[in-house]
């Protein structure tokens, strides 16, 4: 992909997955192994109750390869997607799921409440882009994530793996996603390594809250997972006004700017005792 | 289509349409396909089907024979009316035809077992 460049700058996905490129989907076996590895990470990450047959949607559901390895787990699915090509190749090999041409950018027309999990591989960053005149992303994705909410039953999980053009599209995803109401985070598999990271937004819906999974090849300290909780996190940056250590940034910032500052003692900051009226 | 999947789409993504269920069904070509059957699957997606709504669509693509006009109490002893539901419910697919938009009669075409419900511009939220 490198080499050719994105797909999202060479045309809207309904021209660019055509008859040739969704022929590849069938015939390339390394392009195949791939979406079906991460088809298999993205469902661990959605974690489903074993043993039970779910209701999952397939946002991006293409030629049906990650709905192959939802039908293998023994899960019944619906898939939507905007490339009628390659939703004619999954017709033709027969998948098990349902599918369905729509544009997640402009809504999921289904009922409320009604998947148990929703699951996404490489299609999530198409919603960044705007290729028709009358396309707001900030618009689409707002539109998506707040018609995905509803759709989903509470206390279920979306997982999407994307490939993300830089930090600013997945900071208005994640944006757009937890104004929608949703909570989680990016779980990223092998942050070190440039051809085997693989970004995952996983989203939970409603119900208690969740910790995020790990991401694979990450050690125990390194922060592979960003939890949704920028607000809170510059709050706690500064520190409560006048408690001690408000005081002592505030005086460490005097210093710097070299005004008179008294030294730090063990008195800093303390209340004075002794008043007695 | 299967007929379930019928159950859960709706309409309401046009500007203007608050419920858009249930789409109305012109089936033109109707097909059966072989899906296992998986007792607990039907159950538990029954409590959340709309059982009207999938009771009319089976009858419209004429497969509705032997569907009870109410859910029993008693469904899970009742293998035989269970497999009814399971065939109409994910053995049942509409091949060509459309889906009708209940409130404002817009049409989305069924081809090759695919709606299309991609919207038009002035049909945007």
């Amino acid at each position: 992909m490198a080499a050719s460049g994105r797909p999202e700058h060479q045309a809207p996905p309904e021209i660019f997955y055509n008859e040739t490129e969704a022929a590849k989907y069938t015939s390339n076996t390394r392009m195949i192994e791939i979406q079906e590895k991460l088809s298999e990470r993205a469902l661990e990450l959605l974690a489903l109750p074993d043993d039970e047959s779910c209701y999952v949607l397939d946002i991006g559901c293409g030629s049906g390869l990650s709905g192959d390895v939802l039908t293998e787990a023994d899960h019944t699915w619906v898939g939507i997607d905007i490339s009628s090509s390659m939703l004619n190749v999954a017709v033709e090999r027969e998948v098990e799921g349902d599918l369905i041409l729509g544009d997640m950018g402009y809504g999921l027309p289904f009922r409320p409440g009604t998947f148990d999990g929703v699951i996404s591989i490489s299609a999530l960053q198409w919603l960044c882009n705007a290729d028709k005149k009358y396309h707001s992303p900030a618009k689409r994705m707002q539109v998506f994530f707040r018609t995905l909410y509803a759709v989903m039953r509470r206390g279920s999980r979306a997982v999407f793996q994307l490939y993300p053009e830089n930090s600013d599209q997945l900071e208005m995803l994640t944006q757009q996603a937890m104004k929608a109401g949703f909570t989680g985070g990016l779980v990223v598999d092998f942050p070190n390594s440039s051809k085997a990271k693989k970004i995952f937004l996983c989203l939970f819906c409603g119900g208690q809250s969740t910790a995020l999974p790990k991401g694979q090849g990450t050690e125990e300290s390194s922060s592979n997972t960003a939890q949704m909780a920028g607000r809170r996190e510059k709050r706690q940056r500064t520190a409560l006004k006048s408690s001690r250590n408000w005081i002592l940034e505030k005086k460490e910032r005097w210093r710097r700017q070299g005004r008179e500052t008294k030294p730090d003692t063990q008195y800093t900051g303390r209340k004075r005792k002794g008043h007695h009226f | 289509m299967k007929l379930l999947t019928h159950n859960m789409l709706t309409s309401n993504i046009i500007k203007g349409v608050s419920n858009g269920f249930p789409l109305g069904i012109v089936a033109n070509k109707v097909e059966v396909k072989d899906v296992d059957f998986n007792q607990s699957f039907v159950l538990k997606t029954l409590s959340k089907v709309d059982w009207n709504a999938l009771r009319q669509a089976a009858t419209q693509v004429g497969h509705g024979d032997g569907l009870p006009e109410e859910l029993g109490e008693d469904l899970k002893e009742n293998d035989d009316v269970l497999k009814k539901i399971h065939n109409a419910m994910l053995q049942v697919e509409v091949v060509e035809g459309e889906l009708v938009c209940p409130e404002t009669g817009r049409k989305f075409p069924i081809s090759n077992g695919i709606p299309n419900m991609l919207l038009l511009e002035h049909e945007l939220q």
